[in-house]
């Protein structure tokens, strides 16, 4: 059963990356080309990834069948159950707006999303006590669907500004949209990286000495640029590679070395991007969006908020109040992932009030919408990893 | 210069945009072409008048700017809170000057010199927090009073310059008016709209209550403050901490003496292998088998005092049920809630020595201490008897090298020995620890040889009761229907008027000008009307067709 | 007309909403969470000193009542108690009790310490922290001093001078 969850969810990840191109296809404006067979091509698009979705839905249920608890009990479960709801919202949008360009740009964000995912331990875990609630499953998947329909809005937010931001000149709008690429392409960069090194089965023991003064062992698998806290290699790593610095004992140097690691493979990839397209990334795809039609655009960035944030608030506020009250005894106490939910409700609120009440609509309600995902993510990725709190489980 | 009186008889408010009846546009701007139909163009009290120093505060909160400054503000502080734990999250044993430089240098310090240990308890952040309910109030009251007098007020028959400065605006020629208009009108109702006639005109509006949503989810957010705040009532809120050793009946702190538990056993558990689901091998290999907990558990029994509450006096307990408390599953009666949060395990209960003879071995009897109640002595029989001259439940030695006790919890169990023997009828003293002897007073002929430790675990549970709670709870299920509300329902309004022989036709929603598009294609299809043009959509593209004709230049 | 009651509702308004902050945030910073607060009832108790006499308080009304929880780890308590000793052999025939109340340790570390430092006032021992529970005791050594109509008078936490026992013996004298 868990062998068969994992290839389920292997052909989805293949079906999604087909569906690309589909909807790649159907965008491609050749001269002669007959507006039916441009339907034809995002037919297959759709058809394709709602083939690939249920595949992913065949994968999280067996797997729940296979570990007798919903899927979403580890970053690796919950980043993939986020990807596949992605997937859900975009087909949902697609059957009212049509939009084959929506999906060339949230297909590739829910691949990067599940590639990122399966470079964390792929087991599955038995539920420690506290997570051995029904509202796992209630609080879990309410939330990943709320933050899924927001990044649908992030996706059509990126298409507006590719398409609005003029790329005659450089300027600080096309500045920060290249570091909006960029990041996605650093993701990119640390899957490659990690897949990489895994397949070389890189290992490098250290022995350090941690903030408590106590010796304790480390396995790097990657090679070791920043070494940790009085870092040795061990015997049988002895050959690997010497780091050119060590790191003091508050800093996590693994995690940090990865990091690096990925801004490098982020960084070759984008520097060789540049060479081969002789501009910036968002330069070469404007001419994939040119068609698009702005103000359905924005309606559509602005409809994913609006369906997307009472979703989020029930998920991942009042909801996780509740489990919080009955597991933590209270109902609100201030650990980092529920101020990080916090704080990207009352950014989601600060949006709608300035979009409704202030008239922020087009490329400022573009730019609010990449901002809310990128704290959508910082949410996922840096607090699971980063900042230790009651949720750190998820990180392990 | 109170009231403004339209072409067409209505008196407006001061400050109104356009008419609340006909929608003549009443402060002509020529600069834009559509209306601004936020709050249909209502007078918004707090813009109109800001002559004293409430109206000044009153216009203060009431902005929307203001608004969104303190949530950003509040969003900006709350993420500062995040960068090193609260104080709440550091281990309790230590000081948080010392642990913040400790463990994260200046940084640390600096953080803790800021008070951003404690930042989401400061006055700063509460004031910022109480602000935003200030201005939930005051923006809320002073827009939906007068959008809900622009609703009721609205006329069917409105001003040519308010119609054709709609979004979507078209006007048509058809033979039989009469006929069209009755095609469409069923048509409307069909979708639900809800069709107002007026000289032959028809004004369609549905969704009206959307509009209400955003004061409902503030009315919501408002409650859910307002619990928050009733917290700080004496009364309301009970959070205490109980340990309790298995065996032990204790009062429950913050019942008044009311109720007590009894600890009959806790259970530790974790997931090891072999014994579990194999799927779960992989990940129990990883981090190692019995590292990973699967429970935590006491079992309870839960009592009520009958008669009189006199604490200290021995009380007269009513069994009320037997319960497992497990994390998730808190034991739930009279509005506490018992859960559990900590536990001891292998906390010392009885220690056994024998008297022995240190050359020998030999051994004179047992004496078993219980460490929650040591006797004075212990008679061995045949002439043997042990004294117990002190007793160090938490032994330490404290600063003057005195053998002393950290607390009453025997932790770390020490004792006094006087040994009376017939042999040594005045006695030996021994000074014994956990592997530790000391003979004050030179060699010793016997000994307490340590024969056994009896231990207990102790459950920490968390008792709550909280009366504020369905009062968040009310706050959130109102903010949660206003959302959806607003949110998932348009209000859309058509307008169809018959002008010098023409149809006019405007629509207007607050979202979703997609959903309406299409079902006005839809209700005017067949009728000969035409489909009303996006004039938002035509500016944007007039003026980006400027654009690209420069660029070619 | 019409703009003078608007000011008057707004002034109300605005005036409501600043109680509701204020209150909350005085009682959040500014004020004791503790049950007992000085000037109110003392609560009952009964407890059985090491002689094996019954003391309720609620027998002592027309005395005053010098009440102390103490532990014999505390240092503070230690230091303290010879001067309480002291003073209540003065302050007892004024009509001054003095009930030391012991927070839940053995009876033999109790007695031992009570024969050490020779104390002659009623010493008992709060062996399920019912006492402590009541009063809302979480630091060592607190002391109340209850009036002779039961009520609290001051509530001390924190060491003290036999300068200060002597005056809040005094204070308390019938």
């Amino acid at each position: 059963m868990a062998q068969l969850s994992s290839t389920l969810l292997y052909i989805a990840f293949i079906l999604y990356l087909i569906g690309t191109f589909f909807f790649g296809g159907a965008i491609r404006d050749k001269k002669g080309k007959e507006k039916k067979e441009k339907d034809r091509w995002a037919q297959l698009g759709i058809m394709t990834t709602i083939i690939g979705f249920v595949s992913q839905l065949g994968y999280f249920i067996t797997r729940w069948i296979a570990a007798g608890h919903a899927p979403v009990s580890n970053l690796f479960e919950f980043t993939t159950f986020f990807g596949m709801m992605l997937v859900a919202a975009f087909i949902v949008i697609y059957f009212i707006y049509k939009i084959s360009i929506l999906g060339l740009f949230t297909l590739p964000v829910a691949l990067l999303v599940i590639a990122y995912a399966s470079m964390f331990p792929r087991e599955i875990t038995p539920l420690i006590p506290a997570l051995q609630s029904d509202w796992l499953h209630i609080h879990v998947t309410t939330a990943a669907a709320g933050e899924a329909i927001l990044a649908v809005s992030f996706a059509a937010g990126l298409i507006y500004l590719v398409r609005v931001v003029d790329q005659s000149k450089p300027s600080k709008r096309t500045f920060w949209l290249e570091v909006v690429m960029f990041c996605l392409i650093t993701t990119l960069g640390f899957v490659l990286v990690s897949t990489s090194f895994n397949l070389a089965d890189y290992e490098a023991k250290f022995t350090w000495v941690d903030k408590n003064e106590q010796k304790s062992e480390v396995v790097y698998n990657m090679p070791a640029l920043v070494g940790p806290h009085e870092g040795k290699l061990v015997k049988e790593s002895a050959d690997r590679f010497e780091p050119f610095v060590y790191m003091p004992a508050i800093i996590n140097a693994k995690k940090l070395n990865t990091v690096i690691w990925s801004f490098i493979g982020g960084t070759v990839l984008y520097v060789l991007l540049r060479l081969v397209l002789r501009k910036r990334v968002a330069a070469a795809l404007q001419p994939l969006v040119k068609n698009v039609n702005l103000d359905l655009t924005d309606e559509i960035s602005y409809r994913a908020v609006a369906i997307g944030f009472p979703v989020f608030t029930l998920g991942a506020l009042i909801f996780a109040m509740i489990w919080a009250q009955i597991a933590w005894t209270r109902f609100w106490g201030w650990d980092p992932k529920e101020v990080w939910a916090l704080i990207t409700w009352l950014f989601y609120a600060a949006f709608l009030h300035l979009r409704l009440s202030k008239g922020w609509h087009g490329e400022k309600s573009a730019w609010l919408a990449v901002i809310g995902f990128a704290i959508i993510m910082f949410n996922l990725v840096a607090v699971n990893l980063v900042i230790a709190g009651l949720h750190s489980y998820a990180g392990t | 210069m109170e009231h403004v009186k339209c072409e067409c008889g209505h008196v407006n408010p001061h400050g109104t945009a356009f008419c609340e009846s006909c929608g003549k546009p009443l402060e002509e701007n020529t600069e834009k072409k559509l209306l601004d139909m936020r709050y249909e163009g209502s007078a918004r009290r707090s813009q109109t008048y800001n002559k004293t120093i409430v109206d000044k505060i009153w216009a203060f909160f009431s902005s929307v700017k203001v608004g969104v400054a303190l949530i950003v503000i509040t969003l900006i502080a709350s993420a500062i809170g995040t960068i090193f734990p609260q104080e709440m999250y550091i281990p309790p044993n230590v000081s948080p000057a010392e642990y913040y430089a400790d463990q994260y240098g200046w940084a640390g310090k600096l953080y803790y010199k800021l008070g951003f240990n404690n930042l989401y308890g400061s006055w700063w952040y509460m004031l910022l927090i109480a602000s935003i309910g200030v201005s939930l109030v005051i923006c809320s009251l002073d827009r939906v009073i007068p959008l809900y007098r622009a609703l009721k007020k609205q006329g069917v028959t409105r001003h040519p310059n308010f119609l054709r400065r709609q979004r979507l605006f078209s006007t048509s020629r058809v033979a039989d008016v009469d006929d069209v208009f009755k095609q469409v009108k069923e048509k409307l109702a069909q979708r639900r709209y809800h069709i107002r006639e007026e000289n032959g005109n028809i004004l369609a509006e549905k969704g009206r209550f959307s509009r209400w949503g955003p004061y409902v989810n503030h009315i919501g957010l408002i409650i859910f403050l307002i619990g928050a705040m009733l917290r700080f009532v004496p009364g309301m809120y009970v959070d205490e901490v109980l340990w309790i050793r298995e065996g032990e009946t204790k009062e429950i702190p913050g019942t008044h003496g009311k109720y007590f538990l009894k600890n009959e056993k806790f259970i530790f558990e974790t997931y090891e292998k072999g014994k579990e689901n194999e799927v779960f091998n992989a990940a129990i290999d990883r981090v190692g088998s019995g590292t990973v907990a699967k429970n935590y558990q006491t079992n309870v029994v839960l009592y009520k005092r009958v008669g009189p509450v006199v604490a200290g006096a021995e009380p007269k307990l009513k069994k009320i049920k037997e319960y497992k408390i497990r994390v998730n599953e808190p034991l739930k009666y009279d509005h506490y809630a018992l859960y559990q949060v900590d536990f001891k395990q292998n906390e010392p209960y009885k220690m056994a020595f024998q008297l022995m003879d240190k050359t020998s071995k030999k051994s004179f009897g047992t004496v078993v201490i219980d460490l929650h109640n040591p006797k004075p002595s212990y008679n061995l029989g045949n002439g043997y008897r042990v004294e117990l001259l002190s007793y160090f439940p938490d032994f330490y030695f404290d600063e003057d090298g005195n053998p002393s006790t950290k607390s009453k919890v025997p932790n770390n169990p020490a004792f006094v020995f006087k040994m009376l023997t017939p042999d040594k009828p005045k006695g030996e003293v021994s000074f014994v620890a956990i592997q530790q002897t000391i003979e004050p007073f030179g060699n010793n002929k016997y000994k307490m040889a340590f024969a056994g430790l009896e231990t207990r675990n102790v459950s920490g549970l968390t008792v709550r009761r909280d009366f504020t709670l369905w009062i968040l709870g009310v706050g959130g299920a109102i903010f949660m229907i206003g959302v959806v509300q607003g949110m998932y329902w348009n209000h859309r309004r058509i307008w169809l008027q018959r002008v010098n022989g023409e149809v006019w036709l405007a629509a207007h929603t607050n979202k979703n000008w997609f959903g309406l598009k299409n079902e006005i294609r839809r209700v005017i299809e067949g009728t000969g009307l035409a489909m009303p043009i996006d004039q938002a959509e035509e500016e944007k593209k007039a003026a980006q067709g400027g654009q690209a004709h420069g660029a070619t230049k | 007309m019409k703009k003078q009651q608007r000011l008057v509702m707004r002034t109300v308004i605005l005036l409501l909403l600043l109680a509701a902050v204020g209150y909350t945030i005085y009682s959040n910073f500014f004020t004791e969470k503790a049950r007992v607060k000085v000037g109110s009832t003392a609560p009952d108790f009964v407890l059985t000193d090491l002689s094996g006499k019954q003391h309720r308080l609620s027998d002592y009304r027309g005395k005053g009542v010098f009440l102390n929880f103490w532990g014999t780890w505390c240092k503070p308590c230690e230091k303290e108690m010879p001067y309480i000793n002291r003073q209540y052999s003065t302050y007892k025939k004024q009509g001054v009790e003095v009930l030391a109340v012991n927070v839940g340790e053995t009876k033999l570390s109790v007695q031992k310490f009570v024969d050490r430092f020779g104390l002659t006032f009623p010493v008992m021992i709060d062996r399920e922290d019912q006492v402590m529970n009541a009063y809302d005791v979480d630091r060592l050594p607190a002391t109340f001093l209850i009036d002779k109509n039961g009520k609290v008078k001051k509530i001390i936490t924190g060491t003290m001078t036999e300068e200060m026992v002597k005056q809040y013996m005094e204070s308390i004298k019938p």
